[in-house]
């Protein structure tokens, strides 16, 4: 991250050199320079957080109950105006907990130890490198970002459902009906959805291109780690080198970029 | 030729009449639908298709299966099957507009539905199925209207017709092949990751088709002046029995597949489907009927004398419908989905107006055949006064 910062700073330098300071580059030269430290490298827009490959790391390792893991499962339920719909039928989750064998469901054994066996682990979109989900969207409403992350265009979704037939994570929710109704409080800065479309988890992309990391990662006290995988100086990277970490269904080759240490 | 439509008895009259109603009814219901959301459907966030989609798939079969009166006509010169393939191509217009109907009311925001083709993605099967569903649609309005147009006017068809009917046998297998893949290319859905999904989707379209072909046969029979021939429709039901038989064998070769290799994830949904799975078992009374419903119809029709047997037939048939309907039509798309990909069960049982709604599509689908048939018998029965049945034959 580090040397992304550095590379930057350089390129800012150059540039500037280059181009004499006009009005653009003094704007995102201001917040390079100044805005004190960007987390994984500044691009030309504003102070956005970006990366070649975003990946997380749950180190659930640092949770013990459910207790630990809603306020981050909250978080994120709050800023992306997720409802709360009565009906199990309905529900739309993004981030949520799950038992070992239902999440690592090639994984589990009948001896497996007590503290896994009991352990709630968070679930989310993976943002594979190969979603089967963008292959499958007849409008290209769902599609894979350059930098890794799987979005949803609400608006050009038809609601036909494929992508949620597809993931093999099930980590899609569809608004069986209109949702706003069934949203605490409002948060103004994300868009609510309407009936007829999918949703799910976006790695909040919306806060990274204003430089601010993950909601989820944000309230984990540092139990959640995300970064640039392609980076080998940065955070994730670190972790996966130093720990042993384990991926949901590796065998299907959809090449999730969400890692679990266990 | 659309005048024919018209002439008809009190009893045609009452028929279209109780058909709109039903239709108008399942309109009301599909506004319902339109305005809270598919909520009112038993779908879920686990089992995201259900009936509609099941019946999309089960109706492309039949779509397809009325491609058994015509691939034998133009490709063998089977002239048997010359007086009925009109049945086949007018039986497979109402069968995709009911599936694209299907496809229509599945969708959460249907006012989108243009943006398949505003942002055509090559990678995506269901855009292949929409192009697939339409030319045929076409091509079965184009073909069935004109041949049956120059039958009228006692003169052959034009050569063009006939490039079209020849497109028309290939384009048949293609729609169904499309619809299994739409399902047996998804990862982590071990029901349907299998390669034989596509045949036996074929095998299961030539037998569910051609049964309800001969049933609508027997029916004009009685009804009209037409009668569509016993050789026909003892061709047909050889047609039915061996289509059928092979459905039934490509099914075991996937139980043998499943269960010899005992992979949890392939395993679950037919122990689901078949014997229920941790209490969940709303299925399992149906599966077994599909099944016994097919073993009955492979005996009636394999043995000659009772196939030759027309009432007896008429049974076999139904029992062939029937059966095919329910591995298809209702345990083939939630079978899928149970259990989820976490490996939690929640079942699917479809609401009052989702059935309703489902009644309507085939209501219009109804009407539609209805009309047509009633245009094409009226050109058979014209055209037989004129000369002997058996000379035009």
């Amino acid at each position: 991250m580090e040397k992304s910062r550095r590379s930057f700073l350089k390129l800012v330098g150059i540039s500037t050199l280059g181009l004499g300071a006009s009005p653009v580059l003094d704007v995102f030269a201001a917040s390079g320079g100044h805005d004190g430290k960007p987390k994984a490298g500044v691009s030309k827009r504003l102070n956005a957080l970006t990366a070649k490959r975003w990946g997380m790391v749950i180190d659930t390792r640092k949770f013990e109950s459910k207790e630990d893991l809603e306020p981050i499962i909250d978080a994120c339920n709050k800023i992306h105006n997720i409802p709360k719909l009565e009906n199990k039928r309905h529900e739309v989750m993004w981030i949520w907990e799950d038992e070992y064998k239902h999440v690592f469901t090639h994984r589990e054994h009948e001896f497996i130890d007590e503290r896994i066996k009991h352990l709630p682990f968070l679930v989310l979109c993976n943002h594979c490198e190969n979603p089967a989900c963008v292959r499958v969207c007849p409008t290209k409403a769902t599609f894979k970002r350059e930098d890794g992350i799987v979005l949803m265009d609400f608006h050009r979704c038809i609601g036909c459902r494929f992508c949620m037939a597809a993931c093999p994570y099930g980590s899609r929710s569809f608004n069986f009906r209109d949702p706003r109704p069934f949203i605490k409080e409002e948060n103004k800065e994300f868009p609510t959805r309407m009936k007829g479309v999918v949703e799910k988890c976006n790695f909040c992309a919306e806060r990274l291109a204003v430089g601010k990391m993950p909601a989820c990662v944000e309230a984990s006290n540092g139990a959640i780690a995300f970064g640039d995988l392609e980076d080998p100086e940065s955070e994730v990277r670190e972790l996966l080198r130093s720990n042993y970490t384990i991926r949901r269904k590796p065998d299907l080759g959809a090449g999730p970029s969400v890692y679990y240490i266990v | 030729m659309l005048e024919l439509a018209f002439k008809g008895s009190k009893k045609y009259w009452v028929w279209i009449v109780s058909l709109c109603s039903v239709i108008g009814f399942a309109f009301i219901c599909y506004l319902w639908q339109l305005g809270f959301g598919l909520g009112i459907t038993g779908m879920s966030r686990d089992v995201s298709w259900g009936f509609y989609i099941a019946q999309l798939t089960f109706f492309v079969g039949v779509a397809a299966g009325g491609v058994m009166v015509v691939l034998p006509y133009y490709l063998h010169d089977y002239k048997a099957f010359g007086r009925i393939t009109v049945l086949g191509e007018f039986l497979a217009i109402p069968a995709v507009i009911m599936c694209l109907l299907f496809v229509i009311v599945d969708l959460g925001q249907p006012m989108r539905l243009l943006n398949v083709i505003l942002y055509p993605t090559p990678n995506s099967v269901l855009f292949w199925d929409m192009i697939v569903l339409n030319v045929y649609l076409l091509l079965n309005i184009v073909v069935g209207w004109n041949v049956l147009e120059a039958e009228r006017n006692n003169v052959k068809y034009p050569g063009w017709v006939k490039f079209l009917a020849y497109t028309s046998i290939v384009w048949a297998p293609a729609i169904h092949t499309v619809t299994a893949f739409l399902y047996c290319g998804l990862p982590g859905r071990g029901f349907w990751m299998t390669a034989i999904l596509a045949p036996r989707f074929l095998a299961s379209a030539f037998a569910a088709g051609p049964s309800l072909l001969i049933l609508l046969a027997l029916f004009i029979r009685n009804v009209t002046k037409f009668d569509p021939g016993k050789e026909q429709i003892q061709s047909l039901a050889k047609i039915v029995a061996y289509a059928l038989i092979l459905n039934v064998f490509f099914f075991l070769c996937e139980v043998f597949v499943v269960f010899y290799s005992q992979i949890p994830s392939h395993m679950s949904h037919l122990q689901y489907l078949f014997a229920g799975l941790h209490g969940h078992n709303a299925y399992v009374p149906w599966m077994w009927s599909a099944m016994a419903f097919m073993t009955i119809g492979i005996i009636l029709l394999v043995i000659p004398t009772a196939r030759k047997n027309e009432s007896v037939l008429a049974v076999a048939c139904i029992f062939v419908f029937a059966g095919t309907w329910i591995d298809k039509g209702l345990g083939m798309i939630s079978g899928g989905f149970v259990p989820n990909p976490l490996h939690h069960i929640n079942e699917y049982i479809p609401t009052i107006p989702e059935l309703v709604i489902t009644l309507g599509i085939y209501a219009i689908g109804a009407l539609i055949l209805t009309v047509l048939y009633k245009i094409a018998i009226g050109v058979k029965e014209e055209s037989s006064g004129a000369k002997d049945t058996c000379e035009s034959c």
